[in-house]
């Protein structure tokens, strides 16, 4: 059998296949940070919890309402988007003008509220989620045995991000956004509701953390902690990719997760450290990330 | 700006302190007449549905109890606290009990890491531990002290049972997943001694970052590596996603999954059609006998879940420190540590228990195999007894023991 420094080509592959899963999320959460980065401003420390929601609100809605897996995946992503909106008109319109920390610090005590809250309701050793039924199984790809559902995750999520990358930089809404961030108030003076389409904006990023959420009910356990596990690599791929960029954070997501998936066949010990290597050498060399614009 | 932060930080600083100032509130006068009780534990963090307020409430029903049969002349008081998993914290908060609040002994006290500094402290200040929660072997070798007792398990004895059992039973071949810190790496080395001695061969290990969000790619590698056996060298929320992982890739048609610290915490949350068929050991089970399932339902009522051997093991151990207490007639460490030495433990968790030189507390495990989904007759039947192990097997000989205090 063919061999890369060692490792069979085979296994090699695997694990490809395997990183581009771990990067789909990595690129629907950090896609998700980089709109609401990008539109408002603000750094937001609860998509981690956001995410950790929506994937409880599947699980809630099975045990409780007996809603299954696919009415969950759009169920779920729009309660959590509608608690985002209340979040943004209650707390977070009041912080636009102020430095971005006072954002930071404010989603930061959400995030542990919302976690504390779950805690306390539902332990941290989480609840189990069955895989659907259509997509238990697996795919036999010759080089190795591919679960179904994480092939599904690989096309959920890149529907999604394609989807979102073409809404935004494609279409008239669009560009209402973009130009709403560039300068709100021409923009509010051409007769567009400008803080109208921030609290969406906000909304739909928390969406897509909660629909990421639900994909990843099946998959890992459905704990309380399951975001804060996971934010922390996910702000490392934003800043790679650079602050705001939509089309940076969806490639940097994929990109890194390979990487990683790459680190655990090599160097397993590295692998939770490989993506902070990345961009402590990024900062260094690009400042504003690999797809970002100096400002 | 700066100044801001500054403010914040203070008052999240001061939090705590505000807790601390109304637990003194409650009884700040130490008397003869009194015994108290600490339960330091983790109350929200990774362990807390391990010990948690499942502790709390055992400790207590321990004292009420106690109260209710021996009326002793005494009074008792449980007080608890969260270390969240900080060696810092935790023994700062054991201080301020010992230093303050008159507290006797402590127990709890899971995570090996703060473990091992609790029981400096409490050796200075010459009080007991009665260690319940922690893992780690070192609590009865390298650290030892005379005012620690270690009671309910150990890496030694988790690592025994399924590494000698599974051997013997054709399980041969061992490929290890291990959380990549001192306690993984402690519990894959006793089961790899213990699969060696029995015949059997290490192929390899994979080492994963502690708490991993996934798990598919160390469970491929084990899978590549053909081992009949997948020892899960981690706990908590890495054990029960690696499980996770492991089926949905397969590995468990052609591969047995042997748990080296899985209790029945992971397996209630992660339901038997994933965890069927594993085999670990269990340091007690709440559906043994009458007597163990008539405390457990007990516990049930005011817990709404079953005991862990955590929650057994603590009641039955601030039980076995008060019997101690009131048989030396005194709350004097030492004496009440030679009492308990003397003493053999004998109830639901424990049968003729002995507490050795050494700080172990010497007892049955139980070798276990999670039932199939159709043969569990009710909530939380999970289990089938494949073997229970005697004290004296399951514990590191003291032959071994690395301990200053055991006399040669």
């Amino acid at each position: 059998m063919t061999e890369i420094f060692g490792i069979p080509i085979q296994a090699l592959m695997g694990q490809l296949m395997l990183g581009l899963v771990s990067g789909s999320f990595y690129a629907m959460l950090s896609l998700g940070l980089a709109v609401i980065f990008g539109m408002l401003n603000i750094i937001n420390f609860a998509h981690g919890a956001l995410y950790m929601m929506g994937a409880f609100l599947a699980w809630m809605g099975l045990e409780y309402l007996g809603i299954g897996y696919w009415p969950s995946l759009a169920l779920a992503p729009l309660a959590v988007g509608v608690f985002g909106v209340v979040i943004e008109r209650s707390m977070l319109q009041w912080l636009y003008k102020l430095d971005h920390l006072y954002g930071l610090l404010l989603t930061f005590g959400l995030a542990l509220v919302i976690e504390g809250l779950f805690t306390n309701m539902y332990g941290v050793s989480g609840q189990p989620y069955t895989i659907p039924e259509e997509l238990s199984g697996a795919f036999n790809l010759g080089f190795m045995f591919l679960p179904k559902y994480r092939a599904w995750v690989i096309v959920a999520s890149l529907a999604v991000c394609f989807l979102t990358w073409f809404v935004i930089e494609k279409t008239r809404l669009g560009a209402y956004l973009r130009a709403a961030t560039e300068n709100p108030k021409l923009t509010q003076a051409f007769g567009i509701n400008v803080p109208l389409m921030v609290m969406l904006t906000y909304g739909f990023g928390a969406a897509l953390a909660g629909f990421a959420g639900v994909l990843a009910a099946p998959a890992i356990q459905v704990s309380s902690l399951m975001g804060s596990n996971l934010i922390i690599v996910v702000f490392a791929v934003v800043v790679i990719g650079g602050m705001g960029s939509i089309l940076g954070s969806i490639l940097t997501g994929l990109g890194l997760g390979v990487i990683e998936g790459l680190t655990k066949v090599f160097y397993p010990e590295a692998s939770s450290t490989v993506v902070f290597i990345i961009m402590a050498i990024v900062l260094m060399i690009r400042p504003a990330g690999l797809f970002g614009k100096e400002k | 700006m700066k100044r801001k932060l500054l403010n914040i930080a203070i008052a999240a600083a001061l939090i705590p302190a505000a807790g601390n100032v109304m637990a003194q509130a409650k009884a700040v006068k130490l008397s003869d007449n009194m015994v108290k009780i600490g339960v330091l534990t983790d109350m929200s963090g990774v362990y807390s549905d391990l010990g948690g307020q499942g502790s709390v409430t055992a400790a207590q029903m321990a004292v009420e109890d106690y109260i209710a049969q021996a009326k002793p002349k005494f009074k008792i008081e449980v007080v608890y606290a969260d270390h969240q998993n900080k060696a810092d914290v935790g023994s700062n908060k054991v201080r301020e009990w010992y230093d303050t609040q008159g507290v006797d002994m402590v127990t709890d006290v899971l995570n090996s890491g703060v473990a091992i500094a609790v029981a400096k402290v409490t050796q200075e200040k010459n009080r007991i531990m009665i260690n319940t929660g922690a893992a780690s072997t070192r609590l009865t070798n390298e650290d030892c002290t005379p005012n620690t007792v270690h009671y309910v398990y150990d890496t030694y004895a988790l690592a025994n049972g399924p590494g000698k059992a599974v051997t013997k039973a054709g399980g041969d071949t061992w490929f290890f997943l291990t959380a990549d810190y001192a306690f993984g790496a402690s519990l894959e080395k006793d089961t790899s001694d213990a699969v060696k001695a029995n015949g059997g061969k290490v192929l390899g290990s994979v080492r994963h970052p502690l708490n991993a969000s996934d798990f598919s790619s160390f469970l491929l590698q084990a899978q590549a590596s053909k081992a009949k056996v997948v020892g899960l060298a981690n706990a908590g929320g890495d054990t029960v996603n690696s499980i996770k992982a492991a089926n949905e890739f397969g590995l468990t048609k052609s591969q047995r999954l042997v748990g080296l610290l899985t209790t029945i915490v992971d397996i209630h949350a992660l339901g038997l059609p994933t965890t069927q068929g594993m085999m670990f050991t269990e340091g007690f089970y709440w559906n043994l006998n009458d007597e163990t399932r008539a405390w457990s339902r007990k516990f049930f009522t005011k817990h709404k879940k079953m005991p862990s051997m955590l929650h057994a093991g603590t009641y039955s151990a601030v039980t076995t420190y008060l019997k101690a207490v009131q048989a030396a007639g005194t709350d004097d460490a030492a004496t009440v540590m030679k009492k308990m030495r003397d003493t053999p433990v004998s109830d639901f968790f424990a049968k003729n228990g002995k507490l050795r030189e050494d700080g172990r507390m010497v007892h049955d495990m139980y070798l276990v195999e999670v039932k199939k989904p159709a043969e569990s007759k009710e909530p939380w039947d999970y289990y089938h007894i494949k073997a229970v192990i005697p004290g004296n097997d399951a514990y590191q000989p003291m032959a071994l023991s690395r301990c200053p205090l055991v006399k040669k």
